[in-house]
């Protein structure tokens, strides 16, 4: 697809993002607070309130595909003496969606939605309207990684800071703007604009170097498929999870600035006779995720729910899924963990080979 | 440069069925069982919607309170009984349960069902079936029950132990009557204490199991009730001579979407939503262990 790549200034870039506003509902990485305090975040794009993709995003873009909080219908009731009624409607469909800048593990975050969410690869075979009509009308541009931190593993599961995997445009930085590279059908429709320019062999040969650079500053990647039978063969081991979870404070920030975790609570908000159902995020960290009417809950301890949330990303889901680790290696459970649980760590302490991997205790206090 | 190996990006395609939204049902009659046990028959509105619905034995629903939300519970009528209603029956236990209480006939609902495996009761057709119950536990397995005696003739003995604490803790008081007087089924019921005017059996389920003693020979037992109650007539199984295959179960977690999405009944790699609720034990041996 080369003859297709363009080149997009940054001066251009904010005028580029506002003209595809007119077609699609653009979300883009800014800043938001000041100094040591600020946060990179997923919004909707403003051009007042500027970008920001120098910096790597604190959060996933998860929230662009799966809203923390949506409604599923609304419902009304009459109470009328005698005929009760009830209608249900159902929530608008999504506007068309265009996210800029997301990471490329962020992309392929959504590839191990996908087949839960299509009910390809479950025994219930149900498919999650809401999120595949999303997924369908939302076109994703990802920006080529170029800042390897020390919490990035995305090249142990699959990934790579260029993978194109999930992408519809591939943006990778040159000197003044971006390398536009389609990579679906709908990603080269959104590069037809004269706002955009034409590459040349300088630009195109700066941009497959950033990205051999970035792919050459990760460390080695050891063989996770033993993971699957380490984790389950750990599963009664108590002594083991007891260790990895000591420093565990259950706060549930690792699942929320997670790309690929999922779940979801469903509850209702009514005033009056009207009301909605609500699909909210939810963290299988909480004690509460599994609790019973009956007072009974399987995952008391908090070492029952870190068990879950890694054997879950690298055991059960691979599983269920041809061998695909639920992970992209983004690195943010690790880095915003107030108590710096390595998630590398565990699965390698469970495979045994955590001394050869070489990996460090992570301290981020 | 695309990776060759990727999934293709889902599509949706028009008319794909919401699995989110529930039918509309009128309550067309609320049975009170016990203190805090009612039972709900149900129809669903809509021009042909009841009568196109179709489940098996074991599967489970989920029922709408609006503004207050939704619960699991099994679907306790059998397919063979389903012209006039569908029927839940609820223990309060909670918020949406206790709202569940508080509704009449006449009263709409929303139902999400049917969800879940089932029982298999077409691998149990000329076995032997024994039945033991306890509390709320009766629910899924009266709609096996009812399934077999109305196909009678497929199955061989057939036998119910059903078993609470005190007589009025005990359900579907119609049904007993109906069972205690059937030839082609033995019923026997217990209770945790003697009470006054109780002709039954009294003692612990497990307990009255042992001494009943079913032979383990060509037999399939199947059993529901709290974790306590399971626990020891697992034990009276075994010392039965009952193999893990032979013995049936049905399974609780919380649950919300009950379509294997949300991630919040699994066992490892099963989702109890969808690969249950009914398992047999030398199913659950091979599971992670977290009941
Ligand atoms: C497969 C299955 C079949 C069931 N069948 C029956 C039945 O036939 N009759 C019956 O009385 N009960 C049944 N239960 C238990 C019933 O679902 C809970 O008692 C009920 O959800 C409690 O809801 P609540 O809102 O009143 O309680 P709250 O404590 O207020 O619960 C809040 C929410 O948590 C969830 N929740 C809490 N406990 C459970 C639980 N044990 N299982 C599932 N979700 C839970 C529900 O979504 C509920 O809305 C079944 C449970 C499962 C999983
Ligand atoms: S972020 Fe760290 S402390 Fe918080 S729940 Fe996750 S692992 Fe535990
Ligand atoms: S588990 Fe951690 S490293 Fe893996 S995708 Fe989630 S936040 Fe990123
Ligand atoms: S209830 Fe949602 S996955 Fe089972």
């Amino acid at each position: 697809m080369n003859a297709q790549n363009k080149f997009i200034s940054r001066a251009k870039l904010a005028d580029w993002l506002k003209e595809l506003s007119s077609r699609f509902e653009v979300w883009a990485p800014r800043k938001e607070g000041e100094g040591a305090r600020s946060v990179v975040v997923y919004r909707p794009f403003e051009a007042e309130k500027g970008l920001e993709l120098d910096r790597k995003p604190t959060e996933s873009a998860k929230h662009t595909m799966f809203p923390r909080s949506e409604t599923l219908f609304n419902f009304r009731r009459n109470l009328v003496e005698g005929a009760p009624s009830l209608e249900l409607e159902e929530a608008a469909d999504p506007a068309p969606r265009l996210v800029f800048g997301l990471l490329s593990c962020d992309a392929r975050g959504f590839q191990i939605f996908d087949p839960v969410y299509n009910g390809s690869g479950t025994n219930g075979q149900a498919k999650d309207t809401y999120y595949l009509k999303r997924r369908s009308s939302t076109v994703l541009i990802v920006k080529s990684c170029s800042k390897v931190l020390s919490t990035c593993f995305c090249n142990w599961v699959g990934g790579g800071p260029a993978s194109t995997e999930g992408a519809d445009v591939l943006a990778t930085e040159v000197q003044d703007g971006f390398l536009l590279t389609p990579v679906s059908e709908r990603g080269a429709a959104v590069l037809d604009s004269s706002l955009l320019a034409a590459t040349n062999s300088d630009m195109e040969s700066a941009a497959a170097d950033s990205q051999t650079k970035a792919a050459a500053a990760l460390p080695a990647a050891p063989d996770l498929k033993e993971s699957q039978s380490a984790l389950l063969g750990k599963f009664d081991n108590a002594a083991f999870w007891q260790a990895e979870s000591s420093k565990c404070l259950s706060c549930g920030a690792c699942t929320y600035l997670c790309p690929t975790c999922y779940c979801f609570n469903i509850s209702d908000e009514a005033a009056g006779y009207n009301g909605v159902r609500l699909r909210n995020w939810d963290s299988c960290m909480m004690p509460l995720f599994t609790m019973e009417a009956s007072g009974h809950n399987p995952r008391t301890p908090k070492m029952g729910r870190l068990k879950n949330r890694v054997g879950h990303k690298f055991s059960y889901y691979p599983s269920l899924h041809g061998g695909r680790i639920a992970c992209c290696g983004c690195g943010r459970c690790i880095k915003s963990c107030p108590s710096s649980v390595d998630i590398r760590r565990i699965v390698t302490d469970a495979i045994g080979f955590t001394e050869t991997v070489g990996l460090k205790e992570q301290n981020n206090g | 440069m695309a990776n060759e190996n990727a999934t293709p990006t889902p599509t949706y395609e028009p008319g794909t069925r919401n699995p989110y939204m529930p039918y509309v049902a009128t309550v067309v009659e609320v049975v009170t069982e016990t203190h805090n046990i009612k039972t709900f028959r149900l129809r669903l509105d809509g021009e042909g919607v009841h009568e196109a619905f179709d489940h098996k034995p074991g599967q489970t629903g989920q029922l709408s309170v609006f503004g207050v939300g939704e619960s699991t519970f099994v679907i306790n009528s059998p397919p063979t009984r389903k012209d006039k209603y569908i029927q839940f029956s609820c223990m309060r236990a909670g918020e949406v349960t206790t709202a569940l209480h508080g509704l009449q006939a006449g009263d709409k609902i929303g139902v999400r069902a049917p969800m879940g495996n089932s029982f298999d009761y077409d691998a149990m057709k000329g076995k032997d079936i024994f039945f033991i119950g306890g509390g709320i536990g009766m629910a899924p397995m009266r709609t096996l029950l009812l399934y077999m005696l109305d196909n009678r003739k497929d199955y061989g003995k057939i036998s119910l132990l059903y078993g609470a604490k005190s007589p009025e803790d005990l359900s579907f008081a119609e049904d007993r009557e109906d069972w205690l007087k059937r030839d082609d089924m033995n019923t026997y019921l217990t209770i945790d204490k003697e009470a006054p005017g109780w002709e039954h059996k009294v003692g612990l389920i497990p307990h009255v199991l042992e001494a009943i003693g079913p032979s383990p020979e060509n037999c399939v037992a199947i059993t529901c009730g709290p974790p306590i109650m399971i626990k020891f007539v697992l034990q009276a199984l075994n010392k039965l001579g009952f193999k893990p295959d032979q013995i049936v179960t049905t399974l609780e977690k919380r649950m919300k979407c009950g379509i294997g999405i949300c991630g919040r009944c699994n066992i490892g790699g099963k989702y109890v939503c969808i690969d249950g609720p009914v398992f047999t034990f030398e199913q659950l041996s091979q599971m992670p262990n977290e009941l």
